[in-house]
């Protein structure tokens, strides 16, 4: 893909600065936090600083005042060197923030948004639950309207940033039954639970946010891969939620939340992008190194006939991929395309991975090289927002219309 | 306090080189331009100056093509107040004549600092910063590695051979940059937006008489592929009788 295709010479200078910032930064340490399953505080808060949770929020509300297109960048670029970090961008960005700039009230955007452009504390989106997944319209956390606030129960489950994060978008039904129109989405506030180490950076908790009472984190799970970033339960026992933090209106969860995941999927898609990228990245350096039967592997037709297909379909990933980022940017309609992408990314970074860890014979199976991880790291981008399945779903209603049954 | 930062545009450090057809310059086609490693730690300690003093103005400038305008963009989008592109097609192998270019664009400045990397990493001359400092009739340090300011005087550490030389020097001054004077920052995304919006000049530069130019490029022979004579105590004889009669340095 020609660079003029998308992009400016800002895009250029963003890309430049966090593929450098990732590179010399974050590769040392990736391996570590994986090991680990520790969330990386220090990068995040010099991601922070650098404006990297921020991307594309005005700078009047604390963001970096970019576009939709630098944002995609700045994930992608992420995931060349460690998905974890990408994903806690993506996940801060556009599932904990979006919904507020998207759907917010004026009060709402100007109360919450400026901790989140600026890094201050992380945010997240919490729609899943332990019986609603693919099918999200099945919300069983209950909120009871009681006048001047609403009273929250129930548990969400798999919630990017619910241990590490401090604002968040929750959806809850607050008309009883199974209809998508009782779905509403509510702003709450709970402390981090590593205070510890977020004061000791500096970013990641802020004391004077509106905490509400009876949310909390729950267990963390033990992941095959998205190690260094923070998944949790999210529960709520008789949690107090005062009216004003419902976001926009009630009963519009639902339309909500779709249309976040709309865009959503752009950033997992970029995601995935990056992570076969770095895979090919590697693949391609290990086999020019690498000498068996007195030559480079890279001059068997075996290895290079597989690195021609990685570089061919991820230069097919890029263009489905910024090309739907460039139809959200334009205000133009990219529900297909976006579904598109991330389908198609998702699957191209497990066959890539997986090729880059056989590229690498016995040594991609340890974790000296980096390969092993991005294959566990990219069997999420098939699961996490919206399951390839449902991708396949979407796009086929898309292209079908009714005639395809939910 | 106002610092003047000469900053070069190369070629990025990892460019596989290929000769041009004229046997004499780089083959630009598919090769990344950077700024010259060095000169970021110019930038930096400029930026860290200005800002310890205060206030101030940090004043990039390149001499170059066009394009050297995005390394410009660079230094601005780190935080340099504005940038001068003296333009030129190319830049010349005279190293005097680049010197004189630059101090002919620094004379009146007003400077109480000008800044260099000690070297540009695609030529290696070590010499433009000590010749602009000669033609502005300015102390000279170069290769600095820790710096002190106090009033109108500089106190600057430089590595020497197996030790460390400090040395003192009255301001206004030329000071060129040693890796580790300090770290450089990445432009903030904040600061990529208000790069746009700095200015930056664009002018012929007043070159100096070109009396040197490249005649000729060549790659390095390649290297041999190693050896490796076994493992363990007992092939180390061998080893050292090798390194003495085939290899020649013992
Ligand atoms: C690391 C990680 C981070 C996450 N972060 C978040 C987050 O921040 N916020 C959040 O709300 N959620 C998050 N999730 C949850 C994620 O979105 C869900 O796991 C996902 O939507 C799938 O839901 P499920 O796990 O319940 O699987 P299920 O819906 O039970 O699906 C099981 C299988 O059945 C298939 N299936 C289901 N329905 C259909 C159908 N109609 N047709 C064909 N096949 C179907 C699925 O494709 C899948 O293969 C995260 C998950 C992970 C693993």
């Amino acid at each position: 893909m020609d660079d003029s295709l998308f992009f400016t010479d800002q895009h250029l200078q963003v890309r430049e600065m966090v593929r450098d910032f990732a590179r010399t930064e974050i590769a040392p340490i990736a391996r570590q936090h994986d090991a680990e399953a520790r969330f990386p505080w220090t990068t995040v808060k010099r991601m922070a600083d650098l404006g990297m949770l921020g991307v594309p929020w005005p700078e009047e509300l604390g963001g970096a005042g970019m576009d939709y297109l630098s944002y995609i960048l700045t994930v992608h670029e992420l995931a060349r060197v460690d998905a974890s970090h990408s994903i806690t961008c993506s996940a801060h960005t556009t599932l904990g923030t979006s919904p507020i700039m998207d759907f917010g009230t004026e009060e709402q955007k100007r109360r919450f948004v400026p901790y989140l452009a600026a890094g201050k504390v992380l945010g997240g989106f919490g729609l899943t639950e332990p019986g609603a997944g693919s099918d999200a319209g099945g919300t069983a956390t209950m909120a009871v309207d009681k006048g001047d606030h609403y009273v929250l129960n129930g548990s969400k489950i798999f919630i990017t940033h619910a241990g590490v994060g401090e604002i968040f978008i929750v959806t809850a039904r607050t008309t009883p039954g199974h209809g998508n129109k009782g779905i509403t989405a509510f702003i709450v506030c709970k402390p981090t639970v590593d205070a510890e180490a977020a004061a000791a950076v500096g970013t990641g908790h802020a004391p004077d946010l509106p905490w509400t009472r009876g949310v909390s984190a729950g267990k963390k799970e033990d992941k095959m891969g998205w190690r260094a970033s923070d998944t949790r339960e999210l529960h709520f026992e008789d949690a107090v939620v005062p009216r004003e933090q419902v976001l926009g209106e009630v009963g519009k969860g639902f339309v909500q939340f779709l249309k976040t995941l709309d865009s959503g999927r752009i950033g997992v898609a970029a995601l995935c992008l990056g992570l076969a990228e770095g895979a090919y990245d590697e693949a391609r350096k290990y086999a020019s190194q690498r000498k068996q039967f007195g030559r480079y592997i890279a001059g068997f037709q075996g290895v290079s006939f597989a690195l021609a297909d990685m570089a061919t379909e991820i230069e097919a990933g890029r263009l489905l991929t910024y090309h739907a980022a460039w139809l959200k940017q334009h205000g133009k309609p990219h529900k297909l395309e976006a579904a598109q992408a991330k389908l198609y990314c998702s699957e191209l970074a497990m066959r890539t991975t997986i090729k880059a860890v056989q590229v690498h014979g016995g040594y991609g199976y340890t974790t000296d090289y980096p390969v092993e991880r991005m294959m566990r790291d990219a069997k999420v981008g098939e699961i996490g927002e919206g399951t390839s399945e449902i991708q396949r779903l979407v796009i086929a209603r898309e292209i079908l219309g009714d005639v395809v049954e939910g | 306090m106002k610092i003047a930062v000469c900053i070069k545009r190369v070629p990025d450090t990892e460019t596989r080189v290929k000769i041009a057809a004229d046997g004499a310059s780089l083959d630009e086609s598919g090769v990344k331009f950077i700024m010259s490693p060095y000169d970021e730690y110019a930038v930096e300690e400029a930026l860290q100056r200005r800002d310890k003093a205060g206030g101030g103005e940090v004043v990039a400038v390149a001499l170059g093509p066009d394009a050297a305008q995005e390394t410009l963009r660079a230094a601005l989008a780190m935080g340099a107040d504005r940038g001068v592109l003296l333009k030129a097609e190319r830049i010349p192998a005279d190293a005097l004549a680049v010197a004189k270019a630059l101090a002919a664009e620094l004379k009146d400045g007003g400077y109480d600092l000008v800044l260099f990397g000690k070297m540009a990493v695609d030529d290696y001359h070590h010499a433009v910063g000590p010749m602009v400092a000669e033609l502005l009739g300015l102390p000279c340090v170069t290769a600095v590695s820790k710096l002190e300011l106090e009033g109108g005087k500089g106190v600057a550490e430089r590595e020497i051979e197996g030790g460390v030389e400090v040395v003192e020097f009255a301001l206004p001054a030329v000071l060129t940059a040693e890796k580790g004077l300090n770290t450089p920052r990445y432009p903030a995304l904040k600061g990529i937006m208000a790069a746009k919006k700095k200015p930056l000049e664009v002018k012929p530069p007043a070159l100096g008489e070109v009396r040197v130019v490249a005649a000729a490029l060549a790659l390095p022979p390649e290297r041999k592929a190693g050896r490796i004579l076994g493992e363990g105590p007992d092939v180390v004889p061998e080893l050292v009788r090798l390194l003495r009669t085939e290899a020649k340095v013992l």
